[in-house]
């Protein structure tokens, strides 16, 4: 599992792990939760490219569906396979194992202006 | 990450909102809570398809003290319920319940209920949570002319659902709750009948019913002794698999069981045959009833009736997408999941009739996607009877 307060939130629930220019991203805790006991998740190709703010998957649980935002333009770098086998690692695991995308972006700058919310901001919010 | 379609919330004014005299064990048991008519009830405790698992393996237990119980007594009680409902409500033997509908002059449906004759000449109408003001409204207003008295005793009222195979059994090890001397055993008693039983100083009214397709039992217990019953029932129930169990599964459960749920498969919009409860009218009882004529007319002819749906793989159609033959719409979803008992996706959706036969295939919008369908009977799942 990821170390939490490192990673950087969106408004729309998910966090991305920020590594050169790569970003692992998921949905978090509170999301999972939310959903409740995912049993179906969808994720874009390898290569595809996406357009930030665009619905790059879903998740579905049993009683609702989630969508899936590319937080920033990039090209897809890996999908989580496991999850699309596995569904429940997304509430199992919702930082570790339950990752969904790695998305690469051109030039590493993009993340820090794309206003993501630290871990404090991001609680602030869910706590609202 | 965003939700676009979850589960019930029509709770009219948040500001307003509700709790279950259970409230505060539901959070001391990690349930997380959803707005269900104005009230905050639990959704689930940790995982729902574990709860939906259980009610189906073993046993799991609910919290649904939403619901609105209304008692109707007075001489005529039987003839005015005869009058209000859809259903022949005289004939209810003592301790008999009895599903109906509450209908509107044009037959389309206010509510579904269960009716309880609970005492000689005592009857208590159980309704939807959402649908409380209308039930208690109308049964007031057409007890005109009656010599009954309607009383809203919702608020003094909690209900616990425990469901599932070992429902039975769990009842009979909880030993603070026995049945009542002269009583009906839980071991005779027969779907849709109930009993009464002691608990602590005071009773505990108990009915085979239930809203999952197994076997279970619902108790209306008084608000006071709520708190006690749910942990007596939660400790003895415990060796036997059973579960605090939250309204995410509640639902996929009903689903799988075919049941309709209002407000998705029934509203004032819906006439009873075309939900397929042509059955629960009583034409043959004599005298008029609230909805009587236009029930007798039926729904026009080009009316969309209730079927199920199943599909393959594991996308679920959710109540709101559309329902396609060829390029031609004909329906929508009204509720829809990935069958957790089954394993692939079911749906009830209203479909013209032309295309409603079982084994007729369709297709689903599933947000954008087509995904082929086919026409089924209902229920989906059917318990193994013993």
């Amino acid at each position: 599992m990821a170390d939490t307060s490192a990673l950087k939130y969106t408004s729309e629930h998910e966090w991305l792990l920020i590594e050169g220019d790569t970003a692992t991203i998921g949905i978090t805790e509170y999301a999972a939760e939310q959903l409740g006991d995912v049993v179906y998740v969808e994720l874009p190709k390898v290569g595809d490219t996406v357009d930030a703010g665009k619905v790059v998957g879903e998740i579905e649980s049993t009683k609702s569906v989630g969508e899936l935002f590319a937080p920033v333009s990039g090209t897809i770098a890996e999908a989580n396979s496991a999850v699309v086998d596995t569904p429940e690692l997304v509430n199992e695991d919702p930082y570790g194992r339950g990752w969904l995308i790695k998305l690469s972006v051109a030039d590493a700058s993009v993340f820090d202006g794309a206003g993501f919310l630290s871990k404090d901001e991001y609680d602030a919010l869910v706590a609202e | 990450m965003t939700d676009s379609a979850v589960t019930d919330s029509a709770g009219p004014d948040p500001a307003a909102e509700r709790y279950s005299p259970l409230h505060a064990l539901h959070v001391d048991g990690g349930a997380s809570f959803t707005d269900f008519a104005g009230w905050q009830m639990p959704v689930s405790y940790g995982s729902d398809l574990a709860e939906h698992h259980a009610v189906r393996n073993a046993a799991g237990m609910f919290d649904i003290s939403h619901m609105a119980e209304i008692s109707v007594t007075g001489p005529d009680a039987a003839a005015f319920l005869d009058y209000a409902l859809a259903g022949r409500m005289s004939t209810l033997q003592l301790m008999q319940a009895k599903y109906s509908l509450l209908l509107d002059e044009s037959a389309g449906i206010l509510d579904d209920l269960i009716v309880y004759n609970n005492a000689p000449g005592e009857y208590l109408v159980v309704a939807n949570a959402g649908n409380h003001d209308v039930a208690v409204a109308e049964l007031t207003a057409r007890a005109a002319g009656f010599d009954v008295t309607v009383t809203d005793v919702s608020d003094a009222t909690s209900l616990i659902a425990v469901q599932g195979p070992r429902a039975r059994e769990i009842l009979e090890a909880t030993d603070s709750l026995s049945v009542l001397e002269g009583q009906q055993p839980l071991s005779d008693l027969k779907y849709y009948w109930s009993t009464g039983a002691a608990f602590g100083s005071g009773t505990v009214f108990i009915a085979r019913t239930g809203y999952t397709g197994e076997d279970g039992f619902e108790l209306y217990v008084d608000n006071a002794d709520a708190a006690s019953l749910w942990r007596a029932l939660l400790a003895a129930g415990e060796p036997f698999g059973l579960i605090p169990a939250g309204l995410a599964s509640r639902d996929t459960l009903r689903l799988e069981a075919g049941m309709p749920l209002y407000g998705h498969e029934l509203s004032r919009d819906i006439l009873p045959a075309q939900a397929g409860l042509g059955r629960v009218v009583h034409f043959t009882k004599e005298g008029d009833f609230v909805g009587r004529a236009a029930a007798e007319a039926g729904p026009a002819e080009d009316a969309r009736v209730l079927v199920g749906l199943t599909a393959e793989g594991r996308r679920a159609a959710r109540a709101g997408y559309l329902v396609f033959h060829g390029d031609k719409e004909v329906g929508a979803i009204t509720s829809g999941a990935l069958s957790p008992t089954l394993g692939y996706p079911i749906a009830m959706a209203y479909v013209d009739r032309d295309v409603s036969e079982a084994g007729t295939t369709l297709d689903l919008d599933v947000r954008g996607t087509r995904i082929p369908a086919t026409v089924v009977s209902l229920p989906f799942y059917t318990r193994e009877k013993n």
